[in-house]
């Protein structure tokens, strides 16, 4: 089976059955995608399959030979943020970020499909995931500071610049 | 020693997915994996043959004539345009990006939660007077939902389209719970059809989904929702689970009953 996965194309060996999320990070190591419930229900897991978010713990790999997966190492660049990125940083919408990734995958989506940034329509967005931290009012601000245009992406310069294929932040005993 | 892997099927049209299921013994169908993937991520189930939905072509919708047919996996998403009361129930399945994934036959085959009730979209299917169309042993047959249902046929079973008459006007009442997504504690659905018939369901009063045949006659007979959510009752099988006790539901069916028929009557 094979997976475009940030814009790499990917053969994988996982059988059928393995979830997407088993795939990414198992095989693949992309580990963005996180393992929480492994039920549906914390949404951690959520990349976007040919632009739709989608639970990867939900997704049997044989469902989406040949798909194009996005996670959110690809939503942007080191050198230029996607504005939910840059949003998040700006706004400090992320504590422990177990969650993060998952809620920028579902803001950006909540984006793509013309969210305005009204309150009751990003809470509808964001509905499936959960912050164990509850951060929530920042993660909201930042979803509508996006949505609304309020970030300015090319101000937010990478402080560090890890090599391919090296951890970028290596805290010891963290989740990868 | 660890399991043989599953045999995985992918059909790519419906007449592939009859064949593949077969007679659907020792067959575990996949359609939009919400429910099946944690049952097999841990453990739970450990099929000898899996069947993924995903490219069956059974994800269509038409609505011509008056009659509105689904296929199996039209997500649970694409019904929150459907008529009503199926698309409020729509809208109040879990998560945006979860109605997404999963599916309208997916729903109708879950099987009863263990701590929260499954299967929302039943008791919609049922007060809409939906048929189901499905293969397996003995080949195609066409059953009213809730015999389906009644009849255990969500094992065994391949659904392949749901069909019914977009009615007159339709309600719901939910005792919903505030979560990050949604859980439906108890709901009703009530529908007038073309010829004018009341038809009332519930979901969360009985392991799945269930007409509410005593509730319809009280109501039939004099037009009153009171007495009919009072008479709900002796159709229901009360359980108690994470969301809500026995006791508390069945408080709450007589309520439910009477919010939708009032609604029922002011929408019609």
């Amino acid at each position: 089976m094979n997976l475009t996965v940030n814009g790499v194309e990917a053969e994988l060996v996982s059988p059928p059955l393995a979830t997407l999320l088993h795939a990414l990070r198992e095989e693949l190591g992309v580990t963005s995608p996180k393992a929480g419930c492994q039920q549906g229900g914390c949404g951690a897991c959520t990349v976007l399959v040919d632009g739709q978010p989608r639970r990867a713990c939900l997704v049997p790999l044989g469902a989406v030979d040949g798909a194009e997966v996005v996670t959110v190492e690809g939503l942007g660049s080191l050198d230029g943020l996607s504005p939910v990125q840059a949003a998040f940083h700006e706004r400090y919408a992320a504590q422990c970020g177990f969650c993060t990734s998952g809620m920028m995958i579902a803001a950006h989506a909540y984006i793509e499909r013309g969210g305005t940034g009204e309150r009751a329509s990003i809470l509808e967005a964001l509905g499936g995931h959960v912050c164990r931290c509850t951060g929530y009012t920042k993660i909201v601000e930042a979803v509508g500071a996006a949505a609304r245009g309020e970030v300015a992406p090319a101000d937010v310069q990478a402080d560090f610049d890890p090599q391919p294929g090296e951890p970028e932040i290596l805290v010891k005993g963290a989740p990868a | 020693m660890t399991a043989a892997r599953p045999e995985v099927l992918l059909p790519s049209s419906p007449e592939d997915a009859v064949r593949a299921f077969g007679d659907g013994t020792g067959v575990t169908v996949v359609a939009g994996g919400t429910i099946v993937m944690p049952d097999l991520t841990y453990g739970r189930l450990q099929p000898a043959r899996a069947l993924l939905l995903t490219r069956s072509g059974l994800d269509t919708i038409t609505r011509e004539g008056g009659t509105v047919r689904l296929g199996a996996t039209v997500p649970v998403a694409a019904l929150e345009d459907a008529p009503e009361p199926l698309a409020a129930t729509a809208r109040h399945v879990a998560d945006v990006e979860i109605r997404a994934q999963g599916t309208v036959g997916g729903n109708l085959c879950a099987a009863p939660g263990a701590g929260a009730p499954r299967g929302d979209l039943q008791a919609p299917l049922i007060a809409l007077g939906a048929h189901v169309r499905s293969t397996g042993a003995g080949g195609e047959r066409t059953e009213l939902v809730e015999e389906f249902l009644h009849n255990g046929s969500s094992e065994g079973r391949l659904v392949l389209e749901i069909e019914f008459d977009e009615p007159q006007a339709g309600a719901r009442a939910a005792l919903d719970r505030p979560h990050t997504h949604d859980y439906t504690a108890l709901s009703v659905a009530a529908c007038r059809g073309v010829d004018g018939t009341v038809r009332l369901a519930a979901s969360g009063a009985a392991p799945h989904g269930i007409r509410l045949p005593s509730a319809e006659r009280a109501y039939a007979q004099g037009g009153d929702a009171e007495r009919a959510g009072r008479e709900a009752i002796a159709d229901a099988t009360f359980a108690d689970d994470a969301l809500a006790s026995a006791w508390y539901r069945e408080q709450m069916l007589p309520v439910l009953v009477r919010r939708a028929l009032t609604d029922l009557q002011e929408t019609a």
